[in-house]
């Protein structure tokens, strides 16, 4: 399974990269593989707060639905609207095209209570 | 998960080299999928696919000499085999005293006197108790589906796999016929609705077919493409859409039902639902516009909002080669028709849906 890196990961599955004051979150490859091909997103409205480990969007498979939490607590500032229309995205580019929404994130928060790759790596072997 | 309790099939091994998700289904660990449920259910639709069916219980009725097995069948199940030639078969259903699904099966002549019955995993204790109850003395009722599994191979190309994974002389009988070569049993039957054939074989050679099928050109299909595939069809899913509870008019399989036989098992309160109508009937409805893929339990309304729930999906998902949700349910009678606008509720939203004929596609 492709863990890039440069990512940090929630033991919920997300991924998220911090550039700037600005997170884009999505779903790691190996999630996307557990739930199979993706059919339908749930996505969250621009302008919302949302705390870390909040439910904040859905993700539907032909097998299940699955929810999605915010990594980190901040404002919703952008939202993936072509993938909502087709997110086959999140199966074929889940690090790529099928990033799912991005958060401002809140002054003096970061990215260190998230996994390394390394430690995501132990939580799905 | 925990798949140690769960019986095996005894391809397993090859479903796990071939990267399948093993999950628990009727007591069985099969693959949900191998590489895709969408790429494996176009493969049925466009090409040819091959299913690991040996979980389905093969039932064989022996009836001994001086004991006409058909006039037993005909009393205990509801189609009528007395229609049957040897090597032909037919949908029935085994009905409870109120009328119930029991089971919904394939029977099939073997010979004069000696059928096969291919029934659910899920029911195959019951079937079999049941058919044990009502049987006749002397009746031998095996289910050789302990030592023997069943692959089914489907898709249009189903013929040409055929032709080149059996030995010269192997015919494909007939839809829903039967032919027996050897130790194995050909039925040109299916759960896709595409043409294709299943077959049984002992344990311990069915991974020979298997792999002849593969080479053949036939993609390892999961019980997740399965389940689109039949659902498109509007094959009835034991256990979901049918039941113990449910009878042939709800579920909208009259057709199995040979009324001119003067007895069989159920048919009182059978014919008195005739007479009055069911209260309830399982419809198809199309989901409209771009929704969550409805699912089994979603509650079904009358209105865009408030009121009470009149009904409950009992199979839903995503329809790749309708790209909409799709699903079947049970509606009170009058809500059936076709081009009736019904909505259903998932997470607190609710979602237009029509009553669309059967099948999807």
């Amino acid at each position: 399974m492709n863990v890039p890196a440069d990512l940090k990961y929630a033991p919920s599955h997300e991924w998220a990269r911090l550039e700037g004051e600005i997170v884009t979150v999505g779903l790691s490859d190996h999630a996307q593989a557990e739930l199979t091909d993706v059919v339908f997103l749930e996505l969250p409205k621009l302008g919302r707060q949302v705390t870390a480990g909040e439910n904040v969007a859905v993700i539907e498979s032909v097998k299940s639905a699955s929810e999605i939490y915010a990594p980190v607590p901040g404002e919703i500032v952008e939202i993936n609207e072509p993938l909502a229309e087709d997110p086959g995205g999140v199966n074929s580019d889940p690090y790529g095209a099928g990033w799912l929404f991005r958060i401002r994130i809140a002054s003096g928060t970061g990215l260190d209570h998230l996994l390394t790759p390394e430690q995501y790596r132990a939580v799905i072997s | 998960m925990d798949l140690s309790t769960l019986q095996h099939s005894p391809l397993e091994s090859r479903h796990l080299a071939a990267g399948g998700k093993l999950v628990p289904f009727s007591g069985w660990a099969l693959p949900v999928q191998y590489d895709g449920i969408l790429a494996e259910h176009q493969a049925v639709r466009s090409a040819c696919g091959v299913f690991d069916i040996s979980h389905m219980g093969q039932l064989l009725v022996q009836a001994p000499e001086r004991v006409d097995a058909a006039v037993w069948l005909n009393r205990v199940l509801s189609n009528d085999v007395s229609r049957l030639e040897p090597g032909q078969g037919q949908y029935t259903l085994l009905l409870n005293d109120e009328a119930g699904i029991i089971d919904d099966l394939i029977v099939y002549r073997r010979e004069e006197n000696a059928f096969l019955l291919i029934v659910n995993a899920a029911r195959r204790k019951e079937d079999l108790d049941w058919l044990t109850r009502h049987a006749p003395p002397g009746m031998a009722l095996v289910d050789r589906g302990m030592d023997h599994g069943a692959i089914a191979v489907q898709g249009p190309e189903a013929r040409r796999v055929f032709s080149s994974m059996m030995p010269s002389g192997a015919f494909l009988p007939p839809r829903f016929g039967l032919a027996e070569f050897g130790e194995i049993t050909v039925c040109r039957t299916g759960y896709t609705g595409e043409d294709g054939f299943e077959l049984c074989a002992p344990a311990e050679t069915l991974g020979d077919w298997w792999d002849k099928a593969v080479t053949a050109g036939a993609k390892p299909c999961g019980l997740g493409a399965r389940d689109l595939l039949r659902l498109e069809k509007c094959y009835p899913l034991n256990g979901n859409d049918l039941s113990p509870q449910t009878t042939p008019l709800e579920a909208g399989l009259g057709f199995a039902v040979a009324w001119e036989k003067e007895e069989f098992l159920g048919n009182e309160a059978l014919r008195q639902q005739r007479r009055q109508g069911p209260g309830r009937k399982l419809v198809a409805l199309k989901v409209i516009g771009k929704t969550p893929p409805p699912r089994p339990e979603v509650p079904v309304f009358t209105t865009d909002q408030g009121g009470e729930p009149v009904g409950r999906l009992t199979s839903g998902g995503f329809s790749p080669g309708l790209k909409a949700g799709i699903a079947l349910g049970f509606v009170p009678a009058g809500l059936h028709h076709p081009g009736t606008r019904l909505w259903i509720e998932i997470r607190a939203n609710r979602y237009p849906a029509e009553v669309v004929p059967k099948p999807f596609v």
